[in-house]
């Protein structure tokens, strides 16, 4: 039985992985394939994201199409690869043989990226080879003889130009006609593979030589952009002063461009509240949604901007081919400290969030590389510190401009992310030089011809991020705010009550059991509360500070912008040992869990929440004398 | 015919020993260098299995491209004319570079 009819009688679909070494735009090519229709999971066990999407091909077939992680060998050297190896091999649990394997390559560089087809070829599974990229080929006056190059292979082979929908004619006419004459039985049977030796290699190296050969009728001019390119952006002085400024104008941009924004969520937000508040009945139920509930998530809801343009400059150095220049220019700073070259990547996303951060350490193939990389991706200034940043900024840091036109507010942020990033370090250093002793791996990174980011690839993967944080929003923080308001809402103040109702709730006790420990560093007991249900993120805190100022003074309290409260109410001296606090302390469940998963230990989780809040409780303290000493009481 | 005329580096800028016909190892030849690959060796662990993953393989054309500030490493070389690779100096000490003659010639010497 064939997969067509198998598919046509409502069996699972046909499913064809999409293998290729990384930037022969596979990825494109999966996105223009599946457009919208695609989801991304966990394979069990490990955080490499499946992502898979279906197609509809020309005669009617459903098809799963599985985009696997990019890979220069079937010899997988990092966790991610493995899987792609796994996949291939029928050696993934959970995942059947895919029905067929479609090569991608870039036409433009078919010298490297034939090995792995010819390794793939091994399999003896359906295979389809696609010379991704054709046009950008053309272009370049290359010329391939697809006919020659699929009678020496024996294979189909297409061409294609994966921004385009009708760039992929060919290959879905391809993937039909395969799909007419494979059978589907070999269902479950693991190939038997062994990895290439040394030998092996150079023999994978000189057939792909022979097959050029025969198969290039022009070998067409190479590109000049990216050499010209490079001798700036790589230049020993000129590349990483551009790299510091580029970051520079990333930080700025997430405060001046997401300001509007967050103005509109922030008078939707507060125009619900009014509007409920003149509608509802005095009650319980009044008070949880105003106080608890819409407060609350709306203090969380309105950094989406901030997360979605950090993300959006992410994304776009990624796509532009720039991300592996930043991480060749980062090296050997990063390795005088004991890390890799590529942990800059990782690290960058954790300034938007530890754990896609995290997840993006399976790139690093060595255990102990990498394991540093995921113990200080935390000290990367995440954006859910942001609202805390954001809000103790703007109640204590004067809007003033310095030095002819940087704002004071800016550089004070600028400020706390650079001292997460010299806390890395020298966290990293010292984890290399005590606990994690031992070999690194080498660099070998290619650099990849720049391009123009793909619209479709970055709006899907900002879609991406925009999503997890409103899941995360709906479930951990909408949660977090109802068990807080309760704790700060029960048991009532007594009759004759002298202090504010909150101060004789639930969080009230556990607020001032904390505040021995804390008030050497400078914390009253209504910072002590805010940090309770801070711990399980970061940027409930704020939520937890208005509910909590919100509910401890009279109803004008309520509508009171909680950053004129906190001017009021805090020293200079508090607030920033609060920031320096919040520059370390590891209040994020979500990241423990993500470090627990990906180092498969309790133990490794454990130790990066010990020494945070060490370091956190430290840099407070010495914040806070400091501070006083100098006058900031 | 010599596959890297007409590019924009100066004259100057090309490594004279690598063009003299001493062979010598990836990680000594300065920037602007151009030379085809001899051999590459074992090295540490894995390092020559990924060399070869990564394009260095006997016969291809190298051109050193860029520099670090630090040390001048990583180094960022340019394999056939079509992919350009980073890596470190302590790996590029396993790649042995040559003289840039036509292609028979550099079979030649690797098979001796």
């Amino acid at each position: 039985m064939t997969a067509g009819t198998l598919a046509a009688e409502g069996f699972r679909p046909a499913r064809i992985a999409l293998v290729g070494p990384p930037n022969s735009g596979k990825t494109t090519l999966f996105n223009t394939l599946t457009g919208g229709r695609q989801k991304t999971a966990n394979y069990p066990g490990v955080t490499v994201e499946r992502k898979s999407g279906l197609l509809k091909t020309p005669i009617g077939h459903t098809v799963e199409v599985l985009d696997l992680p990019g890979s220069y060998s079937l010899r997988a050297r990092s966790p991610d690869e493995a899987i792609t190896r796994d996949v291939v091999l029928g050696r993934q649990t959970q995942e059947t043989l895919p029905d067929a394997v479609v090569c991608v390559t870039d036409a433009t560089n078919l010298g490297q990226h034939l090995r792995l087809l010819l390794e793939l070829q091994q399999l003896g599974r359906p295979l389809i080879l696609v010379l991704n990229m054709m046009d950008i080929a053309q272009k370049r006056g290359c010329q391939i003889s697809v006919d020659a190059l699929s009678q020496q292979l024996g294979i189909p082979v297409v061409t294609t130009v994966a921004m385009r929908k009708s760039g992929v004619r060919d290959l879905l006419n391809q993937i039909d006609s395969l799909l007419n004459r494979t059978s589907t039985q070999s269902e479950a049977t693991a190939i038997d593979w062994v990895e290439p030796s040394p030998e092996a290699i150079r023999a994978y190296h000189r057939e792909v030589e022979r097959l050029l050969q025969s198969a290039v009728v022009s070998e067409g001019t190479p590109e000049r952009l990216t050499r010209q390119l490079d001798r700036v952006l790589l230049h020993p002085v000129a590349g990483p002063l551009i790299l510091l400024a580029l970051l520079f104008l990333m930080f700025q941009a997430v405060f001046s461009w997401a300001a509007a924004p967050m103005d509109w969520i922030d008078a939707s937000v507060v125009g619900l509240q009014q509007w409920l508040s003149t509608h509802l009945q005095e009650s319980l139920l009044k008070s949880l949604l105003i106080d608890g509930i819409i407060a609350g998530v709306g203090g969380v809801v309105i950094f989406l901007p901030q997360i979605l343009i950090l993300f959006l400059f992410i994304l776009l150095l990624e796509d532009s081919g720039y991300m592996t220049r930043a991480a060749f220019l980062m090296d050997r700073l990063m390795s005088a400290v004991g890390l890799n070259g590529r942990a800059f990547i990782p690290l960058l996303s954790s300034f938007a969030c530890a754990i896609p951060g995290i997840m993006a350490t399976r790139t690093i193939a060595h255990p102990l590389d990498r394991l540093v990389t995921i113990l200080i991706a935390p000290l990367m200034t995440c954006s859910a510190r942001l609202p805390v940043y954001v809000l103790l900024i703007a109640a204590f840091v004067p809007a003033t401009t310095v030095w002819g036109g940087i704002g004071l507010q800016g550089l004070v942020m600028f400020g706390l992310y650079a001292t997460g990033i010299v806390g890395a370090l020298v966290v990293a250093g010292v984890l290399r030089l005590t606990l994690l002793r031992g070999g690194r791996q080498p660099l070998l990174m290619e650099l990849p011809s720049y391009k123009w980011p793909n619209a479709t690839n970055v709006l899907l993967g900002l879609w991406d991020r925009a999503r997890i944080f409103m899941r995360r929003i709906g479930t951990i923080i909408l949660s977090l705010m109802v068990v807080l308001w309760f704790l700060s809402t029960f048991p009532a103040p007594p009759a004759g009550a002298t202090e504010p109702a909150i101060y004789y709730s639930f969080a009230g006790m556990i607020g001032r059991t904390l505040e021995p420990l804390l008030e050497p560093i400078g914390f009253n007991w209504q910072i002590a509360i805010a940090l309770v249900p801070g711990l399980a993120a970061r940027e409930v805190a704020v939520a937890a500070l208005g509910t909590v100022y919100a509910l401890s003074g009279d109803e004008g309290a309520v509508s009171d912008a909680l950053t004129t409260t906190l001017a009021h109410s805090w020293t200079l001296a508090t607030a920033l040992s609060l920031l320096a606090w919040y520059v370390f302390a590891p209040q994020c469940l979500a990241t423990l869990a993500a470090v627990r998963r990906e180092t498969n230990s309790w133990r490794w989780a454990a130790f990066m929440f010990t020494y945070l809040m060490i370091l956190a409780y430290v840099a407070a303290f010495i914040t806070y004398r400091v501070a006083l000493a100098l006058g900031g009481g | 015919m010599n596959k890297f005329g007409g590019q924009e580096s100066p004259p100057s800028a090309m490594d004279h020993k690598a063009s003299a016909g001493l062979a010598q190892p990836l990680s000594q030849l300065s920037r602007g260098s151009v030379g085809r690959i001899l051999a590459v060796q074992g090295g540490e662990g894995d390092v020559e299995r990924g060399l070869l993953e990564m394009g260095f393989v006997e016969g291809a054309c190298i051109e050193v491209l860029h520099y670090g500030l630090l040390g001048r490493d990583p180094v960022a070389v340019r394999i056939n004319q079509n992919m350009t690779v980073a890596l470190r100096r302590s790996e590029a000490k396993a790649v042995l570079i040559g003289p840039l003659l036509d292609q028979s010639a550099a079979t030649l010497l690797t098979t001796h």
